[in-house]
């Protein structure tokens, strides 16, 4: 765990990002592609349920709809996790049991993370505690934004101790953090620290994810693969909506890291919403008919 | 729906643009006063799909009787098309450009089908730029009392006009446009590769009601055109195409008062600084010599990489090239398409043997080329120096030489030491680095931190070997016009 050498951290030209995600999005995803492709794209979501007034019923349900994305039809896979706040870390544990679904939970004073080093530990053992496989952490962006950038990196490395095995998810909220470049100095600091995939959101802030600011942390983990052979995953969270979304996401992963990178351990999409419109996309593969929204059940 | 295993690598589906909305007729008339009337040379010849290499329909080729009738045609029509009020004149122009748009994709089809460019470049870039350049002079044809005050432009009469295979419909665009708006009428001479959407443009032309012979469209290969240079009646000689031939124009028309604008061959300097934006450069460098397979006189052909950056720079340039696709043109996935013709597939392959011979090491996108049809894949030439032919001669082709430097000084000289002065490109996050080379690169565009750029209110137009005369903007009418 070395601390990168920021002065040699590349720049970034935003122009030239905008340009290099116009043509992801350009690629014309049709037939075969377009269902193989969608049904990668399930494969890779975490199903999220992140807000004050959750409950373990409602976890419950979410649970019940991560195993039974759509139960007419046949050979879908299941999606890869479920997120959600610590306390509700043991009812989803429980619930998922035997499904291969892993239980991820935001932690770290989710979502501002303005708290201190010692709640934050605490806050991350719990989950895990409780049973988390992934822990999704924020950074400090305040200190981050007043250059503090050993303090973001110091809080990482301890917060990757506190858990154990769990799955490190570095959430650098990049709504917060203003410029590309500090997008991609962010990126290289949490790499550094020891995270194991680095997120764009926390879905609180707007903007969330966009395909831009998923470019740039792409390309830093194909440089860090480059320097230390370590693969680090990617979770673009938040605004991806759209079936067609996550393809143009698909398209951008391919072409920037390679097939090696297509799966569920090293690329999630941190979403409430898209399962349901990917369902909604292979339903209409299959019958070429689009159905109604309440054809697939909400949960 | 058969079993999907996500387990597989995921591959992107063949996703070809329709052709059935497209209408092409087996055979082409010459486009004179008006009509699609019989060459009087009753010859024609084919032009072919370079991605299969059969033939799409036939041809006209124009001798010297049929450029006379068609010069006299656009001689009747300058009597009346120049006294009518300019904005009358304007309306006609707008009218092209909106039925351009219209029709838009039946050209972007038919560009790729007879160029071999990628229908993702016909369709985003080469026909609204067409449309855009008809809408720009649209605007200024009422308007050339104010673009030029107290000099009291008028048109100079007929000009003969012969376009390049590069970018067929877009260059007819570019001449025809500015000559009509100031006034001119025109005998336009498309490349004898790539003649069909200059024929459709034609009888775009025929349905947008433009009083007749104003726009007169030939065909034909070198002859034709040089019975265009060499007939007494033509007032302004605008050429785009090869050094060479620019040439030899340059030399019959000495001594004769003719007006001439030249855009010829390039080669340009692409420059990337320690302290650039690597990632975005290296698509840079990308668009600036894959763009139209290289087919681009102002192509970025020339890399210049400062060394302490050109390990880094060139891994991820041969990281990216493995992800461009090339193949069918019509493929909406395509990122490069065919050689233009089989005749420029040898001139690109016989650069790249003699490349090779030189000592240069060469790098090649291992992706899959179709069997049929003429495929260069993207190549990369490194450790050469000024001192290679590749270096020096236009290739045309997807091929970049790769040269590094460490000094400011030392890569203004390289870039400046070439017998061209068309474009450059300069990528670096320092603005002050970017003014020093845009003041002192002998190139008549210099892109900053981006490439290959156009738009019809900036002049074009290059130095030395790469031409005389600016096209577009207020520079470009200059040259369609004579003043007090």
């Amino acid at each position: 765990m070395n601390f990168p050498d920021l002065e040699k951290t590349l720049k970034i030209d935003k122009v030239g990002v905008h340009e290099r995600v116009n043509r992801f999005c350009k690629r014309s995803i049709k037939t075969s592609a377009k269902t193989h492709g969608l049904h990668l794209a399930l494969s890779m979501i975490d199903l999220t349920t992140l807000e004050g007034k959750d409950t373990p019923k409602k976890v419950v349900q979410l649970c019940y709809k991560a195993q039974h994305l759509h139960d007419s039809m046949l050979d879908l896979p299941t999606v890869a996790a479920v997120c959600v706040y610590p306390t509700l870390v043991g009812v989803a544990k429980k619930e998922l049991i035997g499904s291969g679904i892993n239980v991820a939970s935001v932690a770290t004073a989710f979502p501002s993370g303005q708290s201190t080093l010692e709640v934050k530990l605490n806050d991350t053992k719990f989950a895990v505690d409780q049973g988390a496989d992934e822990v999704d952490m924020v950074i400090s962006r305040g200190n981050f934004l007043a250059g503090e950038y050993n303090f973001v990196f110091d809080e990482i490395a301890a917060i990757k101790e506190a858990c154990g095995k769990a799955h490190l998810k570095v959430i650098l909220e990049t709504g917060e953090l203003d410029t590309l470049d500090n997008v991609r100095k962010a990126s290289d600091i949490a790499m550094y620290a020891g995270a194991d995939f680095i997120k764009t959101s926390t879905g609180k802030i707007s903007p969330a994810a966009t395909m831009s600011v998923t470019y740039v942390m792409l390309v830093a983990i194909k440089d860090y693969c480059k320097k230390t052979g370590i693969k680090i995953g990617m979770k673009p969270a938040g605004g991806i909506l759209t079936a067609k979304q996550s393809l143009q996401y698909l398209v951008m992963l391919k072409e920037t890291l390679g097939d090696s990178w297509m799966n569920k351990d090293l690329f999630r999409f941190g979403a409430s919403r898209l399962a349901n419109d990917i369902l909604m996309q292979l339903e209409k593969q299959e019958s070429g008919i689009y159905q109604s929204l309440d054809y697939f059940s909400k949960d | 729906m058969s079993k999907i295993n996500i387990n597989k690598s995921w591959k992107y589906d063949e996703s070809l643009e329709s052709t059935s909305h497209i209408k092409l007729k087996d055979k082409y008339d010459l486009f004179i006063g008006g009509e699609f009337v019989k060459p009087l040379s009753k010859k024609y010849f084919n032009t072919l799909n370079p991605a299969t290499n059969q033939s799409i329909a036939e041809i006209a080729d124009a001798n010297d009787k049929d450029i006379d009738k068609a010069v006299k045609s656009a001689r009747k029509a300058f009597n009346s098309w120049s006294k009518l009020d300019p904005k009358e004149r304007g309306k006609y122009i707008f009218r092209i450009a909106r039925m351009i748009q219209e029709r838009a994709k039946e050209f972007a089809v038919i560009e790729s089908i007879d160029g071999g460019k990628p229908i993702r470049e016909s369709r985003d870039i080469d026909i609204p730029l067409a449309a855009n350049h008809f809408f720009y002079h649209a605007g200024w044809a009422d308007k050339l009392e104010y673009a030029f005050p107290n000099k009291k432009p008028t048109p100079l009469g007929v000009a003969g006009q012969i376009i390049p295979w590069n970018f067929p419909l877009l260059m007819a665009a570019w001449k025809i446009a500015p000559a009509i708006a100031c006034g001119n009428t025109v005998v336009l001479k498309p490349a004898e590769s790539t003649s069909l959407t200059a024929l459709k443009l034609a009888e775009l032309i025929q349905d947008s009601g433009l009083p007749k012979g104003v726009v007169n469209i030939v065909t034909g290969a070198g002859k034709t055109g040089a019975a265009i240079v060499n007939h007494p009646d033509i007032n302004k000689i605008a050429f785009t195409g090869s050094t060479e031939v620019g040439k030899l124009i340059e030399r019959s028309l000495a001594g004769i008062e003719k007006k001439t604008t030249l855009e010829l061959g390039g080669k340009g300097a692409n420059i990337i600084f320690e302290d650039a934006a690597i990632d975005q450069a290296v698509e840079g460098i990308v668009n600036a010599i894959f763009f139209n397979q290289g087919h681009v006189c102002c192509a970025g052909s020339r890399l210049f990489i400062q060394e302490s950056v050109a390990d880094i720079v060139i891994e991820k340039l041969k990281d990216r090239i493995s992800t461009l696709i090339v193949g069918d043109p019509l493929d909406k996935n395509t990122d490069i398409g065919a050689i233009n013709s089989v005749e420029q597939l040898k001139t690109i392959e016989k650069y790249i043997e003699i490349g090779k011979k030189e000592g240069g090491e060469i790098y090649q996108s291992k992706c899959s080329l179709p069997k049929k049809g003429n495929w260069c894949p993207p190549t990369l030439f490194l450790n050469v120096s000024q001192s290679h032919t590749i270096v020096q001669e236009e290739i045309f082709g997807p091929v970049l030489a790769i040269q590094t430097f460490r000094t400011i000084d030392e890569v203004i000289e390289k870039a400046n030491n070439t017998p061209f002065g068309l474009s450059a490109g300069v990528w670096t996050e320092k603005g002050s680095k970017i003014f020093r080379l845009t003041k002192e690169l002998n190139a008549g565009v210099v892109w900053a931190n981006t490439y290959n750029k156009f738009d019809p209110s900036s002049p074009f137009g290059g130095f030395k070997e790469s031409g005389m005369g600016r096209e577009g903007g207020l520079h470009g009418l200059k040259s369609y016009l004579k003043f007090e």
